[in-house]
Protein backbone atom coordinates (compact mmCIF):
# COMPACT_ATOMS: atom_id res chain seq x y z
CA UNK A 1 0.00 0.00 0.00
CA UNK A 2 1.89 3.31 -1.50
CA UNK A 3 1.18 6.17 1.23
CA UNK A 4 1.63 9.58 1.08
CA UNK A 5 2.51 12.54 3.87
CA UNK A 6 0.47 15.64 4.53
CA UNK A 7 3.77 16.96 3.40
CA UNK A 8 3.08 15.92 -0.40
CA UNK A 9 -0.09 17.23 -0.41
CA UNK A 10 -1.57 20.07 -3.17
CA UNK A 11 -4.05 20.37 -5.54
CA UNK A 12 -5.10 17.05 -7.88
CA UNK A 13 -3.12 14.39 -5.34
CA UNK A 14 -5.53 11.13 -5.46
CA UNK A 15 -6.28 9.85 -1.75
CA UNK A 16 -8.19 7.11 -0.57
CA UNK A 17 -10.58 7.98 2.29
CA UNK A 18 -13.29 5.99 3.40
CA UNK A 19 -12.80 3.39 0.74
CA UNK A 20 -12.85 6.00 -1.92
CA UNK A 21 -10.81 7.47 -4.61
CA UNK A 22 -10.67 11.50 -3.63
CA UNK A 23 -8.67 14.19 -5.35
CA UNK A 24 -7.67 17.14 -3.15
CA UNK A 25 -8.78 20.45 -4.59
CA UNK A 26 -7.19 22.75 -2.13
CA UNK A 27 -4.99 22.43 1.35
CA UNK A 28 -3.90 24.51 3.31
CA UNK A 29 -1.56 24.51 6.82
CA UNK A 30 -2.63 25.79 9.95
CA UNK A 31 -0.12 25.84 12.60
CA UNK A 32 -1.61 27.76 15.53
CA UNK A 33 1.52 29.56 17.43
CA UNK A 34 2.88 27.02 19.92
CA UNK A 35 0.50 23.81 19.06
CA UNK A 36 0.13 20.49 16.59
CA UNK A 37 0.03 22.16 13.16
CA UNK A 38 -2.84 20.03 10.75
CA UNK A 39 -3.88 20.52 7.07
CA UNK A 40 -7.05 21.84 6.17
CA UNK A 41 -7.78 19.79 3.03
CA UNK A 42 -11.06 20.30 0.83
CA UNK A 43 -12.13 17.11 -1.43
CA UNK A 44 -13.55 15.92 -4.38
CA UNK A 45 -15.07 11.65 -3.98
CA UNK A 46 -13.98 10.77 -7.12
CA UNK A 47 -16.73 8.13 -7.22
CA UNK A 48 -19.94 10.26 -5.35
CA UNK A 49 -18.42 13.49 -6.65
CA UNK A 50 -19.77 15.34 -3.15
CA UNK A 51 -16.86 17.41 -1.70
CA UNK A 52 -16.30 17.78 1.21
CA UNK A 53 -13.71 19.02 4.35
CA UNK A 54 -11.30 17.24 6.24
CA UNK A 55 -8.69 18.12 8.15
CA UNK A 56 -5.52 15.72 8.74
CA UNK A 57 -2.68 16.19 11.43
CA UNK A 58 0.85 17.69 9.84
CA UNK A 59 2.95 14.81 9.12
CA UNK A 60 0.76 11.94 9.22
CA UNK A 61 0.35 9.78 6.20
CA UNK A 62 -3.03 8.74 4.30
CA UNK A 63 -3.32 5.43 1.54
CA UNK A 64 -2.76 6.59 -2.01
CA UNK A 65 -5.56 6.41 -4.48
CA UNK A 66 -4.27 4.60 -8.09
CA UNK A 67 -5.97 6.56 -10.25
CA UNK A 68 -4.77 7.90 -13.22
CA UNK A 69 -6.62 9.87 -16.32
CA UNK A 70 -6.29 8.89 -19.78
CA UNK A 71 -7.26 10.04 -22.51
CA UNK A 72 -9.56 8.12 -24.78
CA UNK A 73 -11.68 8.48 -27.79
CA UNK A 74 -15.59 7.60 -27.77
CA UNK A 75 -16.62 4.59 -29.45
CA UNK A 76 -20.09 3.65 -29.22
CA UNK A 77 -22.95 3.01 -26.29
CA UNK A 78 -24.19 -1.37 -26.71
CA UNK A 79 -26.97 -0.57 -24.22
CA UNK A 80 -25.05 -1.39 -21.30
CA UNK A 81 -21.45 -0.06 -21.49
CA UNK A 82 -20.14 2.52 -22.95
CA UNK A 83 -16.90 1.47 -24.96
CA UNK A 84 -13.80 3.81 -25.43
CA UNK A 85 -10.39 3.61 -26.96
CA UNK A 86 -6.73 4.52 -26.42
CA UNK A 87 -5.85 5.98 -30.45
CA UNK A 88 -2.65 5.20 -29.80
CA UNK A 89 -2.48 1.71 -29.19
CA UNK A 90 -6.30 0.76 -29.92
CA UNK A 91 -6.70 -0.50 -26.46
CA UNK A 92 -10.30 -0.72 -25.34
CA UNK A 93 -12.24 0.13 -21.86
CA UNK A 94 -15.92 -0.12 -21.30
CA UNK A 95 -17.39 2.30 -18.50
CA UNK A 96 -20.57 1.67 -17.01
CA UNK A 97 -23.22 4.05 -16.40
CA UNK A 98 -22.27 4.80 -12.61
CA UNK A 99 -18.66 6.11 -14.38
CA UNK A 100 -20.77 7.69 -17.00
CA UNK A 101 -23.12 9.79 -15.00
CA UNK A 102 -24.40 12.47 -16.39
CA UNK A 103 -22.06 12.47 -18.99
CA UNK A 104 -23.78 10.26 -21.93
CA UNK A 105 -25.54 13.51 -23.56
CA UNK A 106 -22.24 14.87 -24.10
CA UNK A 107 -20.28 11.87 -25.78
CA UNK A 108 -20.32 12.12 -29.62
CA UNK A 109 -18.09 9.43 -31.11
CA UNK A 110 -14.64 9.73 -31.82
CA UNK A 111 -14.43 13.02 -29.38
CA UNK A 112 -12.02 12.60 -27.13
CA UNK A 113 -12.80 12.42 -23.56
CA UNK A 114 -10.77 11.67 -20.21
CA UNK A 115 -11.48 8.79 -18.37
CA UNK A 116 -10.47 8.40 -14.37
CA UNK A 117 -9.04 5.00 -13.55
CA UNK A 118 -9.00 3.64 -9.93
CA UNK A 119 -7.35 0.47 -10.30
CA UNK A 120 -7.43 -0.25 -13.71
CA UNK A 121 -11.11 0.43 -13.89
CA UNK A 122 -13.24 3.83 -14.73
CA UNK A 123 -14.67 5.71 -12.28
CA UNK A 124 -15.98 8.70 -14.10
CA UNK A 125 -15.51 9.81 -17.57
CA UNK A 126 -15.20 14.16 -18.27
CA UNK A 127 -16.13 14.86 -21.80
CA UNK A 128 -14.06 17.71 -23.90
CA UNK A 129 -15.01 20.80 -22.75
CA UNK A 130 -16.56 22.01 -26.34
CA UNK A 131 -19.02 19.53 -27.91
CA UNK A 132 -20.44 19.81 -31.48
CA UNK A 133 -24.27 18.69 -31.45
CA UNK A 134 -27.38 18.89 -33.74
CA UNK A 135 -30.01 20.04 -33.31
CA UNK A 136 -32.82 17.61 -33.76
CA UNK A 137 -36.30 19.28 -32.35
CA UNK A 138 -37.08 23.00 -31.22
CA UNK A 139 -39.51 25.51 -32.12
CA UNK A 140 -39.42 27.16 -35.23
CA UNK A 141 -37.87 30.94 -34.56
CA UNK A 142 -39.12 34.08 -35.42
CA UNK A 143 -37.14 35.45 -38.62
CA UNK A 144 -35.10 38.11 -38.22
CA UNK A 145 -34.54 37.47 -34.79
CA UNK A 146 -30.71 37.99 -33.77
CA UNK A 147 -28.69 38.00 -30.24
CA UNK A 148 -31.71 36.11 -28.99
CA UNK A 149 -34.04 37.59 -26.10
CA UNK A 150 -34.07 34.77 -23.89
CA UNK A 151 -33.66 31.93 -25.89
CA UNK A 152 -35.26 28.58 -26.93
CA UNK A 153 -34.89 25.13 -25.61
CA UNK A 154 -33.43 22.55 -27.74
CA UNK A 155 -32.64 18.97 -28.19
CA UNK A 156 -29.69 17.91 -29.48
CA UNK A 157 -29.07 13.87 -31.22
CA UNK A 158 -27.49 12.96 -27.92
CA UNK A 159 -30.80 13.63 -26.15
CA UNK A 160 -28.84 17.18 -24.53
CA UNK A 161 -31.69 20.38 -24.18
CA UNK A 162 -29.78 22.84 -23.98
CA UNK A 163 -31.32 26.78 -24.18
CA UNK A 164 -30.36 28.72 -27.93
CA UNK A 165 -30.83 31.54 -29.64
CA UNK A 166 -34.53 32.20 -31.28
CA UNK A 167 -32.59 31.85 -35.06
CA UNK A 168 -31.72 28.44 -34.39
CA UNK A 169 -33.16 25.93 -36.57
CA UNK A 170 -33.60 22.33 -36.55
CA UNK A 171 -30.60 20.47 -38.37
CA UNK A 172 -27.83 23.03 -37.57
CA UNK A 173 -24.67 21.61 -35.58
CA UNK A 174 -23.92 23.81 -32.50
CA UNK A 175 -21.13 24.59 -30.27
CA UNK A 176 -21.80 23.55 -26.73
CA UNK A 177 -19.85 24.23 -23.13
CA UNK A 178 -19.96 21.05 -21.34
CA UNK A 179 -19.00 22.12 -17.84
CA UNK A 180 -22.36 24.89 -17.73
CA UNK A 181 -24.46 22.99 -20.82
CA UNK A 182 -24.62 26.50 -22.47
CA UNK A 183 -24.76 27.06 -26.18
CA UNK A 184 -21.51 28.79 -27.18
CA UNK A 185 -22.02 28.89 -31.20
CA UNK A 186 -23.56 27.96 -34.10
CA UNK A 187 -21.05 25.51 -36.29
CA UNK A 188 -21.01 26.76 -39.93
CA UNK B 1 12.18 24.50 -16.14
CA UNK B 2 10.73 28.07 -15.67
CA UNK B 3 12.74 30.22 -14.28
CA UNK B 4 11.80 31.93 -11.16
CA UNK B 5 14.49 34.08 -10.65
CA UNK B 6 12.43 37.13 -9.76
CA UNK B 7 11.36 38.42 -6.23
CA UNK B 8 7.97 36.99 -4.96
CA UNK B 9 7.37 40.72 -3.07
CA UNK B 10 7.04 43.36 -5.44
CA UNK B 11 9.39 46.25 -5.49
CA UNK B 12 7.26 48.52 -4.68
CA UNK B 13 6.06 46.14 -1.79
CA UNK B 14 9.55 45.95 -0.53
CA UNK B 15 10.01 49.63 -0.59
CA UNK B 16 7.26 49.52 2.13
CA UNK B 17 8.62 47.32 3.95
CA UNK B 18 11.98 49.08 4.05
CA UNK B 19 9.87 52.19 5.28
CA UNK B 20 8.24 49.97 7.94
CA UNK B 21 11.34 48.26 9.33
CA UNK B 22 12.55 52.52 9.70
CA UNK B 23 9.87 53.25 11.63
CA UNK B 24 10.27 50.14 14.47
CA UNK B 25 13.81 51.13 14.82
CA UNK B 26 12.79 54.91 15.15
CA UNK B 27 10.29 53.84 17.83
CA UNK B 28 12.72 52.48 19.71
CA UNK B 29 15.49 54.50 19.46
CA UNK B 30 12.66 57.26 20.54
CA UNK B 31 12.61 55.30 23.49
CA UNK B 32 16.34 54.73 24.22
CA UNK B 33 15.97 51.22 23.60
CA UNK B 34 18.78 49.62 22.59
CA UNK B 35 19.67 47.27 19.10
CA UNK B 36 21.22 44.38 19.74
CA UNK B 37 22.50 41.13 17.16
CA UNK B 38 22.89 37.56 18.81
CA UNK B 39 23.57 34.61 16.74
CA UNK B 40 21.72 32.86 14.46
CA UNK B 41 23.88 29.15 15.30
CA UNK B 42 24.11 28.52 18.80
CA UNK B 43 25.32 24.77 20.19
CA UNK B 44 21.17 24.25 21.88
CA UNK B 45 17.65 25.05 20.43
CA UNK B 46 14.14 24.97 22.04
CA UNK B 47 12.40 21.99 23.65
CA UNK B 48 9.29 22.98 22.52
CA UNK B 49 6.40 19.80 21.07
CA UNK B 50 5.78 21.70 18.46
CA UNK B 51 8.68 23.68 17.33
CA UNK B 52 11.77 22.40 15.58
CA UNK B 53 14.98 23.41 14.56
CA UNK B 54 17.25 23.49 11.63
CA UNK B 55 20.27 22.19 12.34
CA UNK B 56 23.09 22.49 10.44
CA UNK B 57 27.02 21.57 11.31
CA UNK B 58 30.04 23.52 11.56
CA UNK B 59 33.74 21.77 10.80
CA UNK B 60 37.01 24.10 10.24
CA UNK B 61 39.06 25.60 12.65
CA UNK B 62 39.18 24.49 16.10
CA UNK B 63 36.53 21.89 14.83
CA UNK B 64 37.98 19.25 13.45
CA UNK B 65 35.17 16.79 14.36
CA UNK B 66 31.91 18.75 13.21
CA UNK B 67 29.84 20.98 15.84
CA UNK B 68 26.35 20.71 15.27
CA UNK B 69 24.51 23.98 15.61
CA UNK B 70 20.64 24.49 16.06
CA UNK B 71 19.29 27.78 14.04
CA UNK B 72 17.58 29.78 16.40
CA UNK B 73 13.79 29.77 16.12
CA UNK B 74 13.91 33.17 17.97
CA UNK B 75 16.54 35.16 19.44
CA UNK B 76 15.01 34.94 22.82
CA UNK B 77 17.58 32.95 24.84
CA UNK B 78 20.97 34.75 23.86
CA UNK B 79 19.00 38.11 24.50
CA UNK B 80 18.50 37.04 28.04
CA UNK B 81 22.00 36.31 28.69
CA UNK B 82 22.63 39.78 27.37
CA UNK B 83 20.01 41.10 29.87
CA UNK B 84 21.56 39.03 32.38
CA UNK B 85 24.82 40.12 31.25
CA UNK B 86 23.81 43.70 32.62
CA UNK B 87 22.57 45.14 28.34
CA UNK B 88 19.59 47.05 29.68
CA UNK B 89 16.14 47.41 27.49
CA UNK B 90 17.11 45.33 23.99
CA UNK B 91 15.53 44.82 20.87
CA UNK B 92 16.59 43.11 17.85
CA UNK B 93 15.02 42.80 14.41
CA UNK B 94 16.54 39.49 12.69
CA UNK B 95 15.64 36.20 10.86
CA UNK B 96 14.80 32.73 12.52
CA UNK B 97 14.36 29.57 10.96
CA UNK B 98 11.85 26.95 11.87
CA UNK B 99 11.99 23.94 10.30
CA UNK B 100 8.12 22.20 9.36
CA UNK B 101 6.85 25.53 9.06
CA UNK B 102 5.33 26.70 5.66
CA UNK B 103 2.52 27.95 4.09
CA UNK B 104 0.46 31.24 3.79
CA UNK B 105 1.60 32.92 7.30
CA UNK B 106 4.95 30.94 7.26
CA UNK B 107 8.23 30.61 5.82
CA UNK B 108 10.70 28.41 7.20
CA UNK B 109 13.27 31.55 7.68
CA UNK B 110 11.21 34.84 8.52
CA UNK B 111 12.10 37.80 10.56
CA UNK B 112 11.56 38.76 14.09
CA UNK B 113 11.28 42.02 16.02
CA UNK B 114 12.06 40.99 19.92
CA UNK B 115 12.64 43.03 22.49
CA UNK B 116 12.79 43.12 26.35
CA UNK B 117 11.78 45.75 28.70
CA UNK B 118 12.93 45.91 32.15
CA UNK B 119 10.78 46.66 35.13
CA UNK B 120 7.66 46.18 33.33
CA UNK B 121 5.53 43.32 33.45
CA UNK B 122 2.95 41.46 30.44
CA UNK B 123 0.59 44.25 31.26
CA UNK B 124 3.15 47.38 30.64
CA UNK B 125 4.68 45.55 27.45
CA UNK B 126 1.34 45.39 26.00
CA UNK B 127 0.54 48.83 26.24
CA UNK B 128 3.99 49.19 24.44
CA UNK B 129 3.08 47.17 21.45
CA UNK B 130 -0.30 48.97 21.46
CA UNK B 131 1.17 51.49 20.46
CA UNK B 132 3.83 50.47 17.81
CA UNK B 133 0.52 48.79 16.07
CA UNK B 134 -1.32 52.01 16.24
CA UNK B 135 1.75 53.57 14.78
CA UNK B 136 2.47 50.77 11.76
CA UNK B 137 -1.10 49.63 11.05
CA UNK B 138 -2.93 53.02 11.69
CA UNK B 139 -5.31 50.88 13.70
CA UNK B 140 -7.46 51.62 16.81
CA UNK B 141 -6.10 51.21 20.71
CA UNK B 142 -6.25 46.96 20.89
CA UNK B 143 -8.93 45.27 22.65
CA UNK B 144 -8.32 43.17 25.60
CA UNK B 145 -9.61 39.59 27.00
CA UNK B 146 -8.01 36.99 29.43
CA UNK B 147 -7.78 33.39 28.13
CA UNK B 148 -10.86 32.38 30.14
CA UNK B 149 -12.63 35.28 29.59
CA UNK B 150 -12.44 34.71 25.84
CA UNK B 151 -13.28 30.86 25.92
CA UNK B 152 -16.47 31.43 28.21
CA UNK B 153 -17.54 34.60 25.98
CA UNK B 154 -17.68 32.44 22.50
CA UNK B 155 -18.24 28.64 23.47
CA UNK B 156 -19.52 29.11 27.09
CA UNK B 157 -16.80 27.27 28.77
CA UNK B 158 -14.09 27.78 31.24
CA UNK B 159 -10.78 26.46 29.60
CA UNK B 160 -9.00 26.27 33.10
CA UNK B 161 -11.30 23.93 34.94
CA UNK B 162 -12.67 22.17 31.08
CA UNK B 163 -12.26 18.28 30.39
CA UNK B 164 -10.95 16.76 27.75
CA UNK B 165 -13.91 15.10 26.78
CA UNK B 166 -15.61 18.75 27.49
CA UNK B 167 -13.53 20.27 25.30
CA UNK B 168 -13.68 17.57 22.62
CA UNK B 169 -17.70 18.30 22.54
CA UNK B 170 -17.32 21.72 22.06
CA UNK B 171 -15.31 21.43 19.20
CA UNK B 172 -17.81 18.83 17.32
CA UNK B 173 -20.61 21.40 18.52
CA UNK B 174 -18.50 23.67 15.88
CA UNK B 175 -18.21 21.06 13.23
CA UNK B 176 -14.67 20.33 13.92
CA UNK B 177 -15.17 16.15 14.72
CA UNK B 178 -11.62 15.97 12.91
CA UNK B 179 -9.75 18.17 15.45
CA UNK B 180 -11.63 16.54 18.67
CA UNK B 181 -10.37 13.13 17.53
CA UNK B 182 -7.21 14.72 16.65
CA UNK B 183 -5.42 14.15 20.38
CA UNK B 184 -6.50 13.62 24.04
CA UNK B 185 -4.61 16.18 25.37
CA UNK B 186 -6.36 19.16 26.97
CA UNK B 187 -3.53 21.67 25.61
CA UNK B 188 -3.81 20.67 22.19
CA UNK B 189 -7.67 20.38 22.45
CA UNK B 190 -7.15 24.13 23.82
CA UNK B 191 -5.15 25.66 21.27
CA UNK B 192 -7.36 23.80 18.57
CA UNK B 193 -10.20 25.78 19.87
CA UNK B 194 -8.56 29.06 20.19
CA UNK B 195 -7.30 29.14 16.56
CA UNK B 196 -9.93 27.95 14.79
CA UNK B 197 -13.01 28.45 17.17
CA UNK B 198 -12.00 31.81 18.59
CA UNK B 199 -9.17 33.51 16.84
CA UNK B 200 -11.95 33.99 13.55
CA UNK B 201 -13.86 36.09 15.97
CA UNK B 202 -11.65 38.11 17.13
CA UNK B 203 -9.36 41.18 16.45
CA UNK B 204 -11.02 41.94 13.16
CA UNK B 205 -11.75 45.59 13.28
CA UNK B 206 -8.57 46.16 16.00
CA UNK B 207 -5.95 44.70 17.51
CA UNK B 208 -7.29 42.01 19.89
CA UNK B 209 -4.89 41.00 22.96
CA UNK B 210 -5.39 37.33 24.81
CA UNK B 211 -3.40 37.69 27.90
CA UNK B 212 -3.14 34.81 31.28
CA UNK B 213 -2.83 31.75 29.21
CA UNK B 214 -3.03 28.61 31.09
CA UNK B 215 -0.19 27.03 33.31
CA UNK B 216 0.37 24.22 30.93
CA UNK B 217 1.01 26.72 28.16
CA UNK B 218 3.28 29.30 30.51
CA UNK B 219 6.28 28.62 27.99
CA UNK B 220 8.87 31.38 29.30
CA UNK B 221 6.64 32.73 31.23
CA UNK B 222 5.90 33.81 35.35
CA UNK B 223 2.95 31.65 36.77
CA UNK B 224 0.58 34.47 37.95
CA UNK B 225 0.83 35.11 41.62
CA UNK B 226 -2.94 36.20 41.99
CA UNK B 227 -4.01 32.66 40.17
CA UNK B 228 -1.29 30.15 40.17
CA UNK B 229 -3.43 28.42 37.10
CA UNK B 230 -2.43 30.70 34.80
CA UNK B 231 0.92 32.08 32.98
CA UNK B 232 1.69 35.52 32.51
CA UNK B 233 1.82 35.27 28.77
CA UNK B 234 0.01 37.26 25.84
CA UNK B 235 -0.43 36.68 22.55
CA UNK B 236 -1.74 39.51 19.70
CA UNK B 237 -4.04 38.51 17.21
CA UNK B 238 -5.08 41.09 14.11
CA UNK B 239 -6.95 39.88 11.23
CA UNK B 240 -7.20 36.29 11.38
CA UNK B 241 -3.32 36.43 12.01
CA UNK B 242 -1.05 35.54 15.25
CA UNK B 243 0.93 38.31 15.39
CA UNK B 244 2.74 38.80 18.35
CA UNK B 245 3.50 35.80 22.17
CA UNK B 246 4.69 37.66 24.76
CA UNK B 247 6.00 37.15 28.40
CA UNK B 248 6.96 38.14 31.73
CA UNK B 249 9.46 36.84 31.34
CA UNK B 250 10.37 33.39 34.22
CA UNK B 251 13.63 34.47 35.89
CA UNK B 252 13.92 31.32 38.36
CA UNK B 253 16.69 29.09 36.61
CA UNK B 254 15.10 25.86 38.37
CA UNK B 255 11.67 26.59 37.54
CA UNK B 256 13.20 26.90 33.89
CA UNK B 257 15.23 23.82 34.36
CA UNK B 258 12.13 21.99 35.39
CA UNK B 259 10.41 23.11 32.13
CA UNK B 260 13.00 22.10 29.85
CA UNK B 261 13.00 18.61 31.22
CA UNK B 262 8.76 18.46 31.27
CA UNK B 263 8.98 19.52 27.73
CA UNK B 264 11.46 16.95 26.40
CA UNK B 265 9.23 14.45 28.44
CA UNK B 266 6.39 15.10 26.47
CA UNK B 267 9.32 15.33 23.56
CA UNK B 268 9.36 11.30 23.70
CA UNK B 269 6.16 10.52 24.62
CA UNK B 270 5.24 11.71 21.28
CA UNK B 271 8.29 10.19 19.57
CA UNK B 272 10.21 12.79 19.02
CA UNK B 273 13.88 12.73 19.66
CA UNK B 274 14.55 15.38 22.92
CA UNK B 275 16.52 18.34 22.34
CA UNK B 276 19.72 19.23 24.32
CA UNK B 277 19.08 22.00 27.15
CA UNK B 278 20.78 25.70 26.51
CA UNK B 279 22.59 25.66 29.75
CA UNK B 280 24.08 29.22 28.83
CA UNK B 281 20.81 30.14 29.20
CA UNK B 282 20.35 28.65 32.69
CA UNK B 283 23.38 29.74 33.66
CA UNK B 284 22.39 33.15 33.24
CA UNK B 285 19.36 32.91 34.97
CA UNK B 286 20.98 31.65 37.97
CA UNK B 287 23.36 34.52 37.81
CA UNK B 288 20.35 36.94 37.40
CA UNK B 289 17.77 37.97 34.89
CA UNK B 290 16.36 41.18 35.63
CA UNK B 291 12.61 41.41 36.46
CA UNK B 292 11.59 42.26 32.43
CA UNK B 293 8.93 41.68 29.64
CA UNK B 294 9.66 41.05 26.02
CA UNK B 295 7.90 39.95 23.14
CA UNK B 296 8.46 38.05 19.63
CA UNK B 297 6.41 39.68 16.85
CA UNK B 298 6.47 38.60 13.24
CA UNK B 299 7.81 41.28 10.64
CA UNK B 300 6.46 39.54 7.95
CA UNK B 301 3.25 39.36 8.95
CA UNK B 302 2.77 42.66 10.38
CA UNK B 303 4.13 44.00 6.95
CA UNK B 304 1.17 41.68 5.49
CA UNK B 305 -0.97 43.61 7.59
CA UNK B 306 0.01 47.20 7.09
CA UNK B 307 -0.15 46.46 3.27
CA UNK B 308 -3.36 44.29 3.37
CA UNK B 309 -1.46 40.80 1.40
CA UNK B 310 -3.29 37.90 2.12
CA UNK B 311 0.10 35.44 1.33
CA UNK B 312 3.40 35.80 2.69
CA UNK B 313 5.35 35.54 -0.05
CA UNK B 314 3.75 38.42 -1.24
CA UNK B 315 6.00 40.57 1.61
CA UNK B 316 9.49 38.38 1.19
CA UNK B 317 12.24 39.09 -1.19
CA UNK B 318 11.94 35.41 -2.15
CA UNK B 319 10.30 32.47 -0.47
CA UNK B 320 11.45 28.72 0.35
CA UNK B 321 10.74 27.94 -3.41
CA UNK B 322 12.84 30.52 -4.94
CA UNK B 323 15.67 30.94 -2.28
Amino acid sequence: MATVSTNEFRGGLKIMLDGEPCAIIENEIVKPGKGQAFNRVKIRKLISGKVLEKTFKSGESVEKAEVMDTDLAYLYNDGEFWHFMNNDTFEQIAADAKAIGDNEKWLVEQDVCVITLWDGNPIAVTPPNFVELEVTETDPGLKGDTAGTGGKPATLNTGAVVRVPLFIQIGEVIKVDTRTGEYVSRVK
Amino acid sequence: MTSTWQPTASIKTLKQRAAIIQQIRQFFYERKVMEVETPLLASAGVTDLYLENLITEFQGPGFATPKELYLQTSPEFAMKRLLAAGSGCIFQICKAARDDESGRYHNPEFSILEWYRIGFNHFDLIDEIDQLLQLVLSCEKAERYSYQAVFQQHLGIDPLTASAQELKLALMSQGEADLANMSDNKTDLLQFILSQCIEPKIGQSRPCVIYNFPAEQASLAKISKQDNRVAERFEIYYKGIELANGFHELTDSNEQAKRFEQDNKARVEAGKKPKPIDYNLLAALSAGLPDCAGVALGIDRLVMLALNKPHIDQVLSFNIHNC
